[in-house]
C-alpha cells in the first residue's frame, strides 16, 4: 500500500500508485504527495496521442503514474525549478481517458473534468487530485528534483520528471463518481445565478 | 514638446513586468485579509491562507507569484505633448517586456501564431493600447494577464429589449461557467455598450482601477455591488472547493452605443491579478 493517513487526518501518497491505493482514495481526501511524478500539458499530450493511437512506445512508462499538468517558470541560479502550480485540466481532457486505459494512475490539476474523463477514471481505477492554481510560490518548495526526460525543444511545456516530497493536493474526482466541486459548491450556494 | 527617450521606457517595462510577477499590489492583500474575515468555509479559508502565503513568498523569494506569468497587456496614455525619440513606441515596450521575462525568470507563455505555436521564447509581443491624452507625460498601466482565466472571457451582444437585467445575468452566468477553471476569487472586468472591440477593450481596462474602490459613477457602483452579491451567492469558493468568496470584485466601464445594440464583454481575471503602473 502507498496510501497510508497521517496523524493530522491527511493521507500520504506515495507513487507509483496500485488500483488498490486509488480505490482508497475519496473526493475530498486531503493528500501529500512523494515520490516521482512527471510534468505534461498541452504541447506534450499533443505529441503523446499519436504515439498511442499508433500503439508505439511513449517516452515515459505512464503505468502507476501521476502526470502534473503544469509547466513552470524557470528556476533562478541555485534553484531546483521556479513557480510550478497546475493549469486547467478540462484542455487535456482529450487525452486523458487513452493514458487512463494505458496504465495512467493520476492527473494534479484544476477546474472541472468532461464526463469522459470522469467515466474513464471509473473504468481504469484513477484519480483527479487537485492543487491550489496560482500557490505556484508555495508549491515550488516541495519539488525536490526536476529533470527534463522529453521534448526539451517545448521548454516550459517539456516532459519533467519532479521528485516531490510531501506536495499537497486534494482528491477533486475519485474513482467511484464522488467529485469535491459537487459536494463543496451545494453547501454554500444560496442562489442558482 | 517633452522629449521622453524609448530607453526610458523599455527600462520602466522591464521593472513593471518583474515587479507585477513577483508582487501583488496592496489592493489584492487588502482582499486576501477581508475575506478571510468573512468566508464560512474552512477549505475556502485553508486555500486563501495559502495565497497569502504564496504572495508573500513570492514577494520575498522574487519568484512568480503564479507559473503562469501571464500576457503583458499595456494601456498607455500618451500626452499630445510628449514626443517619443530614439526609436518606436511599440518596440520599446516589447524591449522592456523581453528584457523582464529574461531577466526576471519569468515563463516565456507566448507563441509566434495561434497556427504554428512556436513560443517566442521571450514573451514578447504585448497587446498594446494607446490612448492619446492632453497633457506632457506617458502613463503605462501594465497587466501580467493569466492565460486560464482569460479563456473563460466572454462577450454577448445583447438586444437592448434585454436590458439591464439582461447584462446583470450575463455577468452572473459568466462567473458560473468560469468556475474552478479561472482560479478564483475572480476580478470581472465589464464593458458595456460601444461596439464589439470597444466593450472588449472597457472590460479590460475596467481590471485597472484599484481593487475595492468605489466606481466613480454611483448608479454603476450600486450595480457593482449588486453583481459582487450575486457571484459569491453562488457558492463556488476560493479555487471551486465550495464558500462564500467566488468574486474580489467586479468593475464595469460603459460607453455610449448604437440603438440596435447592447454590447457586453467581460473580461475574467484570476486572484494571480499583477497590474502595476508608472508615468513617465
Amino acid at each position: 500500500m502507498s496510501v497510508s493517513t497521517g496523524a493530522d487526518g491527511i493521507k500520504d501518497v506515495v507513487t507509483p500508485l496500485s488500483d488498490a491505493d486509488v480505490t482508497s482514495l475519496k473526493a475530498g481526501d486531503r493528500v501529500r504527495i512523494s515520490g516521482v511524478i512527471y510534468t505534461a500539458r498541452d504541447a506534450a499530450h499533443g505529441r503523446l496521442l499519436p504515439l498511442i493511437e499508433k500503439g508505439e512506445p511513449l517516452p515515459i512508462d505512464v503505468k502507476g503514474q501521476i502526470i502534473y499538468y503544469t509547466g513552470p517558470s524557470p528556476a533562478r541560479p541555485g534553484s531546483v525549478i521556479g513557480s510550478v502550480g497546475p493549469t486547467t485540466a478540462s484542455r487535456m481532457d482529450k487525452f486523458t481517458p487513452a493514458l487512463l486505459a494505458l496504465g495512467l494512475k493520476g492527473t494534479i490539476g484544476k477546474g472541472y473534468r468532461g464526463q469522459p474523463v470522469k467515466e474513464a477514471l471509473r473504468q481504469h481505477t484513477g484519480v483527479y487530485f487537485g492543487a491550489i492554481g496560482g500557490a505556484g510560490a508555495v508549491l515550488s518548495e516541495f519539488v525536490k528534483s526536476a529533470t527534463v526526460v522529453a521534448y526539451e525543444d517545448l521548454g516550459t511545456e517539456a516532459i519533467r520528471r519532479l521528485e516531490v516530497d510531501g506536495f499537497p493536493a486534494i482528491v477533486l474526482y475519485d474513482c467511484h463518481g464522488g467529485d469535491l466541486y459537487q459536494d463543496g459548491q451545494k453547501v454554500y450556494a444560496r442562489e442558482d445565478g | 514638446m517633452r522629449e521622453v527617450h524609448v530607453s526610458a521606457i523599455a527600462d520602466a517595462v522591464k521593472k513593471l513586468c518583474m515587479d507585477a510577477n513577483w508582487s501583488l499590489e496592496p489592493d489584492m492583500l487588502r482582499a486576501f485579509d477581508r475575506a478571510l474575515g468573512t468566508e464560512r468555509s474552512a477549505a475556502g479559508k485553508q486555500v486563501l491562507t495559502i495565497l497569502k502565503q504564496n504572495a508573500e513568498m513570492a514577494r520575498t523569494r522574487r519568484i512568480p507569484y503564479c507559473q503562469d506569468t501571464g500576457m503583458v497587456i499595456c494601456f498607455v496614455e500618451l500626452g499630445q505633448d510628449v514626443h517619443v525619440t530614439g526609436g518606436a513606441l511599440y518596440d520599446a515596450i516589447n524591449e522592456g517586456v523581453r528584457h523582464g521575462y529574461q531577466e526576471g525568470y519569468l515563463r516565456a507563455s507566448i507563441v509566434r501564431s495561434p497556427f504554428d505555436r512556436v513560443n517566442t521564447g521571450d514573451n514578447t509581443p504585448a497587446v498594446i493600447h494607446v490612448d492619446v491624452v492632453p497633457g506632457a507625460t506617458l502613463k503605462i498601466m501594465l497587466m501580467a494577464k493569466g492565460g486560464g482565466c482569460e479563456n473563460r472571457s466572454k462577450y454577448t451582444m445583447l438586444t437592448p429589449a434585454a436590458g439591464l437585467p439582461g447584462v446583470k445575468d450575463f455577468v452572473v452566468e459568466c462567473v458560473k461557467t468560469a468556475g474552478p477553471d479561472a482560479c478564483p476569487p475572480l476580478i470581472l472586468g465589464v464593458g458595456v455598450g460601444g461596439t464589439f472591440e470597444k466593450a472588449a477593450i472597457l472590460s479590460k481596462k475596467a481590471l485597472f482601477r484599484e481593487l475595492g474602490s468605489p466606481n466613480p459613477d454611483s448608479t454603476l457602483d450600486a450595480l457593482e455591488r449588486e453583481l459582487l452579491a450575486r457571484a459569491n451567492r453562488l457558492g463556488i469558493g476560493p479555487q471551486g472547493y465550495g464558500g462564500d468568496t467566488t468574486s474580489f470584485g467586479i468593475h464595469i466601464l460603459s460607453y455610449p452605443c448604437h440603438i440596435t445594440s447592447l454590447p457586453v464583454a467581460v473580461t475574467i481575471e484570476c486572484h494571480a491579478h499583477r497590474h502595476k503602473e508608472v508615468t513617465l
